[in-house]
């Protein structure tokens, strides 16, 4: 599915200190029943976000009106867990652009890319930075450079540099997908199709 | 002529490539696609909106497993939301020409289940569903994983994905596996020593005496939990065992075919001298029946042990304590003893025939305990008519339980099959993240021998006192 280009984000950030962000977490296996995607930012961290009677839970980061942002900043290993791509399109959906963490679980990172979120991994005491930062002033912005590779921490001389492959970051910046990619490949896949084993 | 000596994954990975794009990643052919009721919908709706067919529809397999009940399957299914995605699964493979094993099929069951007994899974393949537990066909030296849906539409409408190649590590255990002590123990036991991320970014083949000497349904449950340690997947190298389970599967070669399979099959292992990113060296001896503690698969430890403390641990502390306060356990208690009210035989870790005959081998003459309830359900239908074929279905009616009909189940707790909020659960599935068998559920991953003692003791019991 088409996405909006990824080009440079300067916002604010939602911190979320905790590890081991499970995909089960960022959308429950009882709301994945839908045929389209539609509202999927509506269940994002349900069971953190609301009580069992839908009531709102005040503790929780998205509920107390202190951050926002299209970025969200998670703890080490985000994503693991199912492959369900609902998750990534909840983040999108509820408005993310980027994920920052320490650690990514593979099949989330490449969900995340193929939707149009940019993963941003950085190192550990870069996280601690982000976090200390943001959590002592929520106008922290954080500025995140695409084409340069770089995450800067606003107000601060902070700043790292970010990996990722060269097609993948090419898409980004153009709103590509990869199904278009391997549209235009046909004829080449069905010849490698027509010499293969199974 | 000499060749640089090259691993499993080298081999099967490199002829599956089409074309290497330059700073990026393969576009990987993939041989065999399965897709079920809740990660293809929006791949399907995606085709549609882009006017593109499937290239090959014959090498896509569909299967209703994630969102449909265990009782009563001949009747309607009651959540709307459910029927809803069972029809459109049925409507896409019909629309599209794919086979599709829907509710009440004799071949239904749970994707990575019936994929292998059918024979579908072969060695040497490439093998992808939206799923992530797609990595349990890496046991017939395949290389299988789970892929988001975005990928499920490339797969459909280009039989291609495009993928970085991942690392390699290799994971050794030699030695004999102790009494009570079962693959699934061997999985949970590597998770506790590296984490639930230790392996991430990295495929894993697994070798040495004890899977050489693990049955084919062993060798299912290792490679499955491959991606609850972060692995995309897990293989093990195809030999006689796996030929020998393979050999006269419906979708298995046949005749003259079959030996020219077999010679190739035969080639399908890691050569001497061939290297890893990363090896990691056990001992059979050091694994005893293993059990979770925690909301991590991660967090896990052999069952005579105590919980660890943050110190023990090199998770950090404050998500260590959220875990154990999610789960009512404290640092340093004892498992052993702990009350149990939930437990759960089944999902495509240890949904099959061999997991249902440990089970029974310990509730054979005993009485399912009171406070317990039980979910014993089967990966498929072929399973479910083992258990009745073998006997097992008397010797479990005797003990007090019921079996239920074949899917995912309280895996996932899609369906209704959930656990309440603050119950504990001893299930022989893979996942003991929050919320994941039910909202507020606290789950305790094991074998089927700790479920079954679980379930005749109503607490936590060393299963090796029934052996
Ligand atoms: S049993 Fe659980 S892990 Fe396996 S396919 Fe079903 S939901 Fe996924």
């Amino acid at each position: 599915m088409a996405y909006d280009k990824f080009t440079v984000l300067r916002s604010t950030a939602v911190p979320l200190p905790i590890e081991n962000v499970d995909t089960d977490q960022i959308i429950p296996a009882r709301f994945l029943k839908a045929t389209e995607r539609k509202d999927f930012g509506d269940n994002l961290f349900r069971d953190w976000r609301y009580n069992p009677d839908n009531t709102p839970k005040k503790d929780f980061i998205l509920n107390d009106g202190t951050y926002s942002g299209k970025i969200l900043v998670g703890g080490k290993n985000f994503g693991s867990g199912s492959s369900r791509e609902h998750a990534a399109w909840a983040i999108y959906d509820y408005g993310f652009r980027c994920v920052v963490s320490s650690f990514f679980a593979d099949i989330f990172k490449n969900n995340s890319l193929n939707i149009g979120i940019l993963p941003v991994q950085v190192s550990p005491e870069f996280l601690d930075k982000i976090f200390t930062a943001v959590l002592a002033d929520p106008k922290t912005e954080l500025e995140i450079d695409l084409p340069a590779q770089t995450i800067a921490i606003g107000g601060t001389d902070d700043k790292e540099s970010f990996a990722i492959n060269g097609y993948k970051k090419h898409n980004m910046l153009n709103g590509f997908d990869d199904i278009d990619y391997l549209q235009a490949m046909k004829s080449e896949i069905a010849a490698f199709s027509g010499k293969s084993f199974y | 002529m000499s060749t640089t000596p090259t691993t499993l994954f080298d081999k099967v990975w490199d002829a599956h490539v089409v074309k290497k794009i330059e700073d990026g990643p393969d576009v990987f052919y993939i041989d065999r696609h399965f897709i079920h009721e809740v990660t293809s919908p929006v791949a399907f709706l995606g085709l549609k909106n882009r006017g593109v067919p499937v290239l090959f529809p014959e090498k896509t397999f569909a299967t209703a497993d994630h969102n449909t009940p265990t009782i009563n399957q001949h009747l309607p299914v009651q959540d709307p939301l459910s029927a809803n995605q069972l029809k459109a699964l049925e409507d896409n493979s019909a629309k599209y020409g794919i086979s599709h094993w829907g509710l009440n099929n004799p071949k239904n069951g749970i994707v990575h289940v019936v994929g292998p007994e059918n024979g579908i899974t072969q060695p040497g393949m490439t093998i992808v569903c939206g799923d992530s537990h797609t990595s349990t066909h890496g046991a017939f030296g395949a290389i299988a994983f789970g892929i988001g849906t975005s990928e499920v539409e490339m797969v459909l409408s280009s039989q291609c994905i495009m993928q970085p190649k991942p690392k390699k590590m290799r994971i050794l255990i030699d030695g004999k596996l102790g009494k009570g002590v079962t693959p699934k123990d061997v999985a949970l036991f590597i998770i506790s020593q590296i984490t639930a991320s230790g392996a991430t970014g990295y495929f894993v083949e697994y070798a040495g005496e004890v899977f050489e000497q693990m049955s084919m349904e062993g060798r299912m449950t290792v490679c499955n939990l491959s991606i609850e340690m972060g692995a995309r997947g897990g293989m093990i190298a195809p030999d006689d065992t796996t030929f020998a389970y393979l050999n006269g599967k419906e979708k298995a070669p046949k005749g003259a075919a079959w030996e020219t399979a077999l010679a190739y099959w035969k080639t399908l292992k890691t050569d001497a001298d061939a290297t890893f990113d990363k090896e990691l060296h056990y001992h059979a001896a050091e694994i005893e029946p293993q059990i979770t503690y925690g909301t991590n698969p991660g967090l896990g430890t052999a069952i005579t042990k105590n919980i660890p403390t943050a110190a023990d641990l090199n998770e950090g502390e404050s998500s260590y304590k959220k875990s154990l306060a999610y789960m009512g356990f404290a640092e340093g208690e004892q498992i052993i003893g702990k009350k149990v009210d939930y437990v759960f035989l089944g999902s495509c870790t240890n949904g099959r025939i061999e997991d249902f005959r440990a089970f029974s081998s310990i509730v054979k003459g005993r009485k399912k305990a009171d406070n317990i309830t039980a979910w014993l359900v089967p990966g498929s239908h072929i399973v479910e008519s083992q258990i009745k074929e073998e006997g097992i279905l008397d010797i479990l009616t005797e003990a007090g339980f019921q079996l239920r009909q074949p899917g995912c189940s309280a895996c996932l707790a899609m369906n209704d099959d959930k656990v309440p909020a603050g119950k504990y659960a001893v299930s022989t599935s893979n996942r003991n993240f929050e919320g994941r068998q039910g909202p507020g559920s606290r789950t305790l991953l094991a074998s089927p021998y700790v479920a079954a003692a679980a379930a005749v003791t109503g607490v936590v019991t060393d299963p090796r006192e029934f052996l």
